[in-house]
């Protein structure tokens, strides 16, 4: 017995001396400031995932979990008490704590700069009920507050380090999270190492992550190839057949957040004052003669999810009764009869210069040729796109969004009249209204009911915009690396992940 | 020759000023509003555009951009980069040492590959290794970066695993990793400069060997490795010397593609990052950097013209 117990402890000993490996990982692109107010791009948030914990997480169901937070409570529709985990540090070694969740929230909200005010801009005020309470007041009940806190808006800094650096922090960030950062080479690398004190340091099995960006995604494949990287955060689709093929690598797809649509422009300048842009029975007959299976076919080998909606059927908002109809080439003829319209009737579609978003416009182009519309495709560089939608010089736009936890980031913006992201200016009080009410609610089934009624308005009746499909998330690995959570949001969660 | 010197110097001064009005003009006309592409996903809120271009004077009047800019620009302060908030003198004096090793192994890379196959060329004129030594050229010529960069990381480094595939450690950190990571690239980069160089010793060469001055070495009896490396050569490298310090530009321009394939943090991947994000000190600070080096490279290459051709001096 006194045998084992000592060969045991030497085996535990040996365990505990070898040293942890290190993870390299490869990103799209290279991340812009590392401050988690004034952050604005995906892969940014990648980082962030290992070096700054929010105060609630979201896991593979996209169910709000607690990170920093252990609770919370909603004391009435606008007031909501959370308590936070206690015992954490800050990599300056300073106690995370009531005080300094508050100093963060209000940083997020007040900052120059800060890319977090629309976010949460819903808040009223912050009070610190005790060292590990704090109670948020909003100004009016909004149901996406609480998913707000599982991104950047809920990451909480050091106080002291974030008032030494001002607005230089992200090149030094120092926060609560599983590793800490170590430097950062633009264009080059960003290296972070364990951070022995943080408060889940059981799950951390690694000992440097360095994460590189190459924007080529053959080269990306070639450096997983290679092993020169053991994680690509995503592979292009026409690489996932040659990665499936390879016994060395994984891929873990998961349904991502966002989707892929066409902006319809319907009231933004003289270029909605076409048949197209004046008769929804137009619209209509252009989206019955896309065939969304085959175009996914054709250009992703059918790996994404053609849909209707912009929440993804991961999501709990999800509505199940909102299905792309098939295509029906003779009653989009009919439909266009219907209208009065002159075939062949000549739309243009602006695209984002990209070799499989040209490729879908094509597939597009000839697929509503056969229902009798022309269509001229317009591919443009990507920030000349954006500027071209919103000042109204375009009639179709084919844009892609990351999605967000929330089902109101992936709609309310777009839809609702004068909203942001409206850039084809659509508009119908009814559906402003739904839109309104949805956010007042906090029950998931009453949510689904309004915004399926919405659905139904704005996408059915009134085809204010053509829903293609829900993307994948991609990431490939080595096969060496285990514990890989596949989480819609598509990050990088380091705890529990592990290099063999 | 000061004074010739001082006077070329001279000149330089208010090219470089046009220089910075186009620099500065010509970005402007990139369409795409910046401040759209810096909000990110946060571009649908008018306030968060508003405050952006608040911040960065896009509100001003551009003749006040320009020179506010170019008043920082001479003072040394070429600004910060909008996206990540670093000194775009310092992304500069990161970047640069990266290009220039670079730029300077694919020079020399050239240099070894097409000086001596022009001389052979030229030697060998209208026999086989003339033909052999054009169609390499040819074959140079006509491969684009892209395609000979990816090809590369296919073979030496996914299936012969000998090098890696992308990536970049200074040359003062570890001298053999260094080279293991910029030898590839700097092949490719080269390769496509030592064809035009090798034409151009060919052609060059040709000239020399029907010289009188080859003919009298080669009536006194010299050997024809003397008459063709030492009589020859040195008379035809005065226009290569030239075309080598022009190319040395070209170079800069083509590290913008290779440096993006070969994911090289240098001075072209910097400035590629910097258009599409509509990062415009970067572009500015990148762009007016390089057009200084290119127009000092060109009084180097007048200089050292002097140096290898006496006869000039007096010109």
């Amino acid at each position: 017995m006194i045998r084992l117990a000592l060969a045991l402890m030497m085996l535990a000993g040996a365990a505990a001396a070898q040293p942890l490996p290190n993870l390299r990982i490869g990103l799209r692109e290279d991340p812009d400031i590392l401050d988690p107010s004034l952050a604005r791009t995906y892969v940014g948030r990648i980082v962030f995932a290992a070096l700054c914990d929010k105060l609630f997480d979201i896991n593979e169901k996209l169910e709000i979990v607690p990170q920093l937070a252990t609770a919370h409570a909603w004391e009435d529709p606008k007031t909501l008490l959370v308590t936070l985990r206690t015992g954490v540090r800050f990599h300056d070694g300073e106690a995370m704590d009531a005080e300094a969740v508050k100093y963060s929230l209000l940083r997020h909200l007040n900052m120059q700069g800060s890319f977090r005010r629309g976010e949460i801009n819903s808040m009223e005020s912050v009070e610190v009920v005790d060292a590990t309470h704090v109670r948020i007041r909003l100004k009016e009940p909004f149901a996406p507050f609480l998913s707000q806190l599982t991104d950047r808006a809920g990451m909480i800094v050091s106080p002291k380090a974030a008032e030494a650096a001002g607005n230089q922090f992200g090149n030094r960030p120092v926060c609560a999270g599983p590793f800490r950062f170590v430097e950062r080479v633009a264009q080059d690398r960003i290296v972070v190492e364990r951070f022995p004190d943080y408060w889940d340091a059981a799950r951390i099995h690694l000992n440097r992550i360095t994460y590189l960006p190459i924007p080529d995604s053959t080269v990306r494949l070639a450096n997983l190839q290679s092993g020169a990287i053991e994680i690509s955060e995503t592979v292009s689709p026409s690489d996932v057949a040659a990665i499936r093929r390879n016994s060395r690598l994984r891929l873990v797809l998961s349904d991502e957040l966002g989707y892929q649509s066409i902006t319809l422009n319907i009231g933004n300048g003289p270029r909605a004052n076409t048949p197209f842009g004046r008769d929804p029975r137009v619209r209509q007959a252009f989206e019955l003669a896309i065939d969304r299976d085959a175009l996914n076919q054709v250009v992703y080998e059918g790996m994404y999810s053609p849909t209707r909606q912009a929440v993804p059927p991961a999501s709990p908002y999800h509505v199940p009764g909102i299905r792309p109809e098939p295509r029906n080439v003779e009653r989009a003829k009919a439909l266009l009869r219907e209208a009065g319209v002159r075939t062949p009737l000549p739309v243009e579609m602006t695209v984002p210069n990209n070799p499989d978003l040209r490729q879908v416009a094509e597939v597009i182009q000839a697929m509503v040729a056969e229902a009798g519309f022309e269509l001229k495709i317009n591919a443009m560089e990507f920030a000349s796109s954006l500027q071209a939608a919103s000042r109204g010089e375009f009639e179709t736009y084919l844009l892609g969004w990351s999605g967000r936890t929330d089902p109101d980031g992936n709609i309310w913006t777009f839809i609702h009249t004068g909203a942001p992201q409206n850039d084809g200016r659509y508009s119908n009080p009814e559906v402003d209204a739904l839109l309104n009410q949805q956010r007042q609610v906090n029950g998931v089934a009453e949510r689904r009911a309004l915004l399926e009624r919405m659905w139904r308005i704005a996408v059915v009746q009134d085809v204010s915009r053509i829903y293609l499909w829900h993307r994948k998330n991609t990431p490939a690995m080595s096969a060496r690396v285990q514990g890989f959570a596949a989480v819609p949001d598509g990050l990088v969660r380091v705890q529990g992940l592990r290099l063999q | 020759m000061a004074v010739w010197l001082l006077r070329r110097i001279g000149q330089i001064i208010p090219t470089l000023l046009i220089l910075s009005v186009l620099i500065f003009a010509l970005q402007q006309l990139m369409p795409g509003d910046p401040a759209l592409i810096l909000a990110g996903e946060e571009r649908g809120d008018p306030q968060v555009l508003a405050q952006i271009r608040a911040e960065l004077f896009l509100d001003r009047p551009l003749p006040e951009q320009y020179v506010r800019w170019l008043w920082r620009a001479l003072q040394g302060d070429l600004g910060f980069s909008w996206r990540i908030r670093e000194p775009v003198a310092v992304l500069i004096l990161q970047k640069l040492p990266v290009t220039l090793q670079l730029g300077g192994m694919a020079f020399v890379i050239a240099c070894c590959i097409g000086v001596p196959l022009g001389v052979l060329s030229a030697v060998y004129k209208g026999r086989w290794p003339d033909v052999l030594v054009n169609a390499v050229a040819l074959a140079g010529i006509s491969t684009p970066n892209f395609w000979l960069g990816i090809m590369l990381i296919l073979l030496v480094s996914v299936n012969l695993g000998w090098l890696p595939p992308s990536g970049y450690v200074p040359l003062f950190e570890d001298p053999w990793q260094s080279l293991k990571t910029t030898i590839m690239p700097a092949f490719v980069l080269g390769n496509a400069i030592s064809a035009v160089l090798m034409r151009h010793t060919r052609a060059a060469m040709l000239n020399a060997l029907s010289q009188d001055y080859v003919r009298t070495a080669r009536a006194k009896g010299l050997g024809e490795r003397v008459v063709v490396l030492k009589h020859a050569l040195r008379n035809a490298l005065v226009p290569v010397v030239t075309l080598g310090a022009i190319e040395l530009g070209r170079l800069l321009a083509g590290a913008v593609l290779t440096e993006q394939i070969f994911t090289i943090p240098g001075f072209g991947k910097l400035i590629v990052d910097a258009v599409f994000n509509r990062d415009y000190p970067v572009v500015q600070g990148v762009v007016m950097v390089v057009a200084v080096i290119t127009v000092l490279l060109a009084l180097l290459a007048d200089v050292i013209y002097l140096l290898v051709n006496p006869r000039l001096r007096h010109a």
